[in-house]
């Protein structure tokens, strides 16, 4: 077709919006097909899904990073391996399935899964949250419908793709793994709003957040991190160092549970510079700061050219060369909102402050995350339960990361919270979930509740089939004529009916 | 009393409407009907419902032989249609027209082996071109159709049908229409043997039969005879097409090739009517020979064009066919179950596809099924030409929502069938 300078001479509808309807349809065919299978059935897909993806790490780390231009391919395959069989590891021993019987209350809770999911996908982490999703999605049998940010379009088409043929060749309905090839802010919104999604899983900037919880449907959306990170000397210092700049350094800090300023009690600050140092961190000098803020934050935000980029790239940006270093560490005097640099960073500078004490360092982590970062993640090096504690108890991030780094520490791969592409900043982040995402908020359950008195005995639902009606039909069973002596016609239709009718029933009620 | 006041036109109530159709339109229709307890008068239209001019919702599996495949009004084609009149009309048939041509290639290209489309307004309009088509390549006059099959009820397209329609009208035209019987290849070979037919025109599953359905073999026997004898094959898809037996065209699903197609209905979107007669190159020859040997103002009409388009390529979506097989499968293991439990009244289900016929256990069976699902909030027909089958024809674009519920009100009507069934007079 020749190029045309002028616009068509006649207006169409968009299908990119048309195919994104009919994918919710197609999607909720299948989340009506997944909601009949069993355990072991919903295990297999999960199991090859996460096979398909964990296959495709590596490829889909290298395709990520050309896409978007950010974060580093070794961690990207990390996570993308840690989110496919990953995930599948962790949770497999859990029953998302089955009834649960509680004998004791008299209850059992019948497994519901939402039905239709629709995700969004952020250009930051895009496979490693494809296969997040995904997976927590299917493990509960659910459908879904991914949303991938335009930036990260085409490698989320192919993950899902893959990940969509792996499902069915598992025996999962068509329509299960879905994506939208073409997401624009209108498909989005109208997709958000639409009766046919059951859960929003909106992972992203708080714009998207927000239009996922105005759409009107029930929604999941996650604030930005911004951690701070308190140091107070009673640990190793060394081990400290090494863990902040291999957690800032990680995917080039892309993780929103990344550490954004380290706060340490000024008794041991300058060792711990010097530990940085040691680590590989640059240590900015008062000009290269400068340099940095002016880099890293413009007039309407955060620089998004920086996102994901490595400390030399971002030094050489800046007009300064930090060769060989990890991290930028940026030492500052204030820190409260209005120093920029205390802000979230996804890229690998650290802003480093020092406080007096714990009662200082708690009023400083307040200050810096009243702009943002509430409800998401923070960190502590120490061996003093107290410190730790009174920091916990004050601070308002949701999960406090106890000698680890906070990237894969707060997301649950170097501890033992659920691992997770989506962190829950809860109330105070203006989200309706605190915790790590996992496959327990991707359903609800049915609960058959017996009368608590003591003369009224609980059934033995134990080994029953839910989804096995009880009794046969009560209709009238069919009255056929008996075949007569003379076989006419209609008297073998009518034997024969008879005996298809026999069969039919046999085959559908065994 | 509720006014139906239409801006241009209103009603005192709905009495009023059935006086006036009556009095002005339709009397026997109207008074059919009312005889068989249906007193439907569609107002409303939304998806794949219809409401009546009570309020009362019904769900349409009727769907007008598939003319409604998408649903009633089905948004993103009246959008289509609401932007094309901003810039086109129904256009001049005597020109050349790009809404025209773009359709006529998209027809051809979705259906192999074929090379002209040709634009009629409505199906016995593309019938008569195809099978004028057809005598002009065969220059023989005799047309085979099967007993029971349904073409349209213009000159020649209702000779090829029952006599119900044509003898009231002295149409019938015995000696240059043959009929025999559905999948019968002998009966089909020896009306073929003279070497005087022109054309044989077959429903590839016969809708107003009640969707028998073809035996293994049986439509490519038809064609193979055709080529034996110098005869073409021509495939009424009114209602097969259109992906509602499982392909684009019903033809492909059984491996036949024809040598002239006939799509109407479902083409028009619901919204603007038009129909098509696709042809290979013999049967078009006349195209190159005189184009203007017939002619139609409103054949092939530019809005129509436009909309025809948009509705292919809506049917060429994977979501589509992804929506089409579960739509299919559903009512394959749902209407099993149904005949399991109801299998005294509900003794017989064909089905290709979307296209399915239940089979009830009285000769006018499939008219009481017909009231109790009325009354039980689905519109579904019973087979003018067998009333012991139900025309059950789900749209290609119903949700999992909208199919379970189609199955749970079937379920609760069929009681309600059984006692009306009760209440028949015995076959003779």
């Amino acid at each position: 077709m020749p190029e045309t300078a002028s616009p068509p001479r006649m207006q169409v509808p968009d299908a990119a919006l048309e195919r994104a309807r009919l994918k919710l349809d197609a999607a909720r065919w299948a989340a009506a097909k997944l909601a009949r299978l069993d355990r072991a059935a919903t295990l297999k897909i999960a199991e090859a899904v996460a096979a398909a993806g964990h296959a495709k790490a590596r490829d889909y780390a290298e395709q990520a990073v050309r896409e978007t231009g950010y974060g580093v391919v070794e961690h990207k395959i990390q996570k993308n391996e840690a989110c496919s069989k990953g995930i599948v590891e962790r949770y497999r021993d859990e029953d998302f399935v089955a009834p649960r019987i509680d004998a004791a209350r008299k209850i059992v809770e019948l497994p519901r899964p939402a039905g239709v999911v629709f995700a969004l996908i952020p250009v930051t982490n895009p496979i490693a949250t494809v296969y997040f999703k995904t997976l927590l999605a299917l493990m509960t049998r659910n459908a879904i419908v991914l949303s991938p940010h335009p930036g990260a379009k085409a490698v989320c088409a192919d993950a899902a793709r893959t990940l969509a043929a792996a499902a069915k060749a598992a025996g999962a309905p068509d329509g299960a793994i879905q994506v939208l090839e073409e997401p624009s802010i209108p498909v989005i919104e109208a997709v958000m709003a639409d009766e046919r999604v059951d859960l929003i899983v909106a992972t992203g900037g708080p714009m998207v957040v927000k239009a996922a919880y105005r759409s009107g449907n029930p929604a999941y959306g996650v604030g930005p991190g911004n951690a701070p990170v308190l140091v107070d000397g009673s640990g190793d210092l060394a081990q400290a160092a090494q863990r902040i700049v291999a957690s800032k350094s990680f995917d080039n800090s892309i993780l929103c549970t990344n550490e954004s300023t380290v706060l340490a009690v000024s008794s041991i600050a300058d060792r711990l510079l010097d530990a940085l140092k040691a680590a590989k961190a640059h240590i900015c000098t008062p000009a290269e700061t400068a340099k940095v803020r002016d880099l890293l934050f413009h007039e309407d935000g955060f620089n998004t050219a920086a996102i994901g980029k490595d400390a030399g790239w971002i030094a050489r940006e800046a007009g300064f060369a930090a060769e060989g270093a990890k991290i930028l560490v940026t030492p500052v005097d204030l820190v409260q909102p209005e120093e920029k640099l205390v802000r979230e960073k996804l890229c690998p500078v650290l802003a480093f402050a020092r406080v007096d004490g714990i009662e200082q360092a708690i009023a400083a982590a307040r200050s810096m995350m009243r702009h943002a970062g509430k409800g998401h993640s923070a960190a502590v090096h120490s061996t003093d339960e107290r410190t730790i504690l009174a920091f916990a108890a004050a601070v308002p991030a949701l999960r406090v990361a106890v000698n680890a780094g906070c990237s894969l520490g707060a997301a649950g791969f170097e501890t033992d919270l659920g691992p997770s592409m989506t962190i829950g900043t809860g109330f105070a982040g203006g989200s309706s979930i605190g915790d790590n995402l996992t496959p327990r908020h991707f359903l609800h359950y049915a609960r058959i509740a017996y009368n608590n008195a003591a003369s009224e005995v609980f059934g033995n639902f134990e080994g029953l089939d839910p989804l096995a009606l009880p009794a046969k039909s009560t209709a009238p069973q069919p009255q056929l004529a008996a075949l007569p002596g003379g076989l006419d016609d209609e008297a073998v239709r009518r034997e024969l009916r008879k005996i298809i009718l026999e069969e039919l029933s046999a085959v559908l009620a065994a | 009393m509720t006014m139906f006041d239409y801006g241009l036109f209103r009603f005192d109530s709905k009495d009023d409407l059935f006086d006036k159709s009556i009095r002005f339109w339709n009397p026997d229709k109207t008074r059919f009907w009312q005889g068989v307890g249906v007193d439907l008068v569609i107002d409303r239209r939304e998806g794949y419902c219809l409401y009546d001019m009570s309020g009362r919702r019904l769900i349409d599996l009727h769907l007008n032989g598939g003319t409604y495949n998408f649903g009633h009004r089905h948004p993103e084609l009246v959008e289509t249609l609401k932007y094309a009149l901003d810039h086109f009309d129904m256009g001049n048939h005597w020109f050349p027209s790009v809404a025209r041509a773009a359709l006529a290639e998209a027809l051809v290209k979705s259906a192999p082996g074929m090379s002209y489309a040709i634009f009629g307004a409505g199906g016995a309009e593309a019938v008569e071109i195809a099978l004028k088509s057809a005598r002009y390549a065969t220059k023989r006059r005799k047309i085979v159709s099967i007993v029971k099959g349904y073409h349209g009820h213009s000159g020649l397209s209702v000779a090829t049908g029952d006599e119900r329609f044509s003898k009231l009208f002295l149409s019938d035209r015995p000696d240059e229409f043959v009929a025999v019987p559905f999948n019968d290849l002998d009966a089909m070979e020896a009306a073929l043997r003279g070497r005087d037919v022109a054309a044989v025109i077959l429903e590839t599953i016969p809708a107003t039969y009640g969707f028998p359905l073809p035996r293994e073999g049986y439509l490519p026997g038809c064609k193979a005879l055709c080529e034996k004898y110098g005869t073409m094959y021509v495939a009424d898809e009114v209602q097969t097409g259109l992906l509602r037996t499982g392909e684009m065209w019903g033809w492909q699903s059984y491996g036949v090739q024809p040598d002239i197609f006939v799509t109407a209905k479902g083409l028009s979107g619901g919204i603007y009517p038009i129909s098509a007669a696709v042809v290979n190159e013999k049967c078009g020859g006349w195209l190159h020979e005189d184009g203007a040997a017939h002619i139609s103002t409103s054949g092939g009409a530019e809005l129509g064009c436009v909309v025809a388009l948009k509705v292919l390529e809506i049917l060429q979506r994977p979501e589509v066919v992804t929506n089409m097989r579960a739509v299919t499968d559903f009512f394959a293991e749902g209407m099993a179950e149904m005949m399991r439990r109801h299998g005294d009244i509900f003794v017989g289900m064909r089905q290709k596809g979307v296209v399915l016929g239940l089979e009830f256990d009285h000769p006018e069976g499939a008219v009481c099924v017909s009231r109790a699902l009325y009354e039980h909030g689905v519109w579904a027909i019973f087979s003018s030409l067998d009333k012991r089958v139900l025309q059950f024809k789900p749209g290609v674009l119903l949700s999992a929502a909208l199919c379970q519920e189609i199955l749970d009100r079937f379920d609760a009507a069929m009681p309600r069938a059984r006692a009306l069934l009760q209440q028949m007079p015995k076959a003779a």
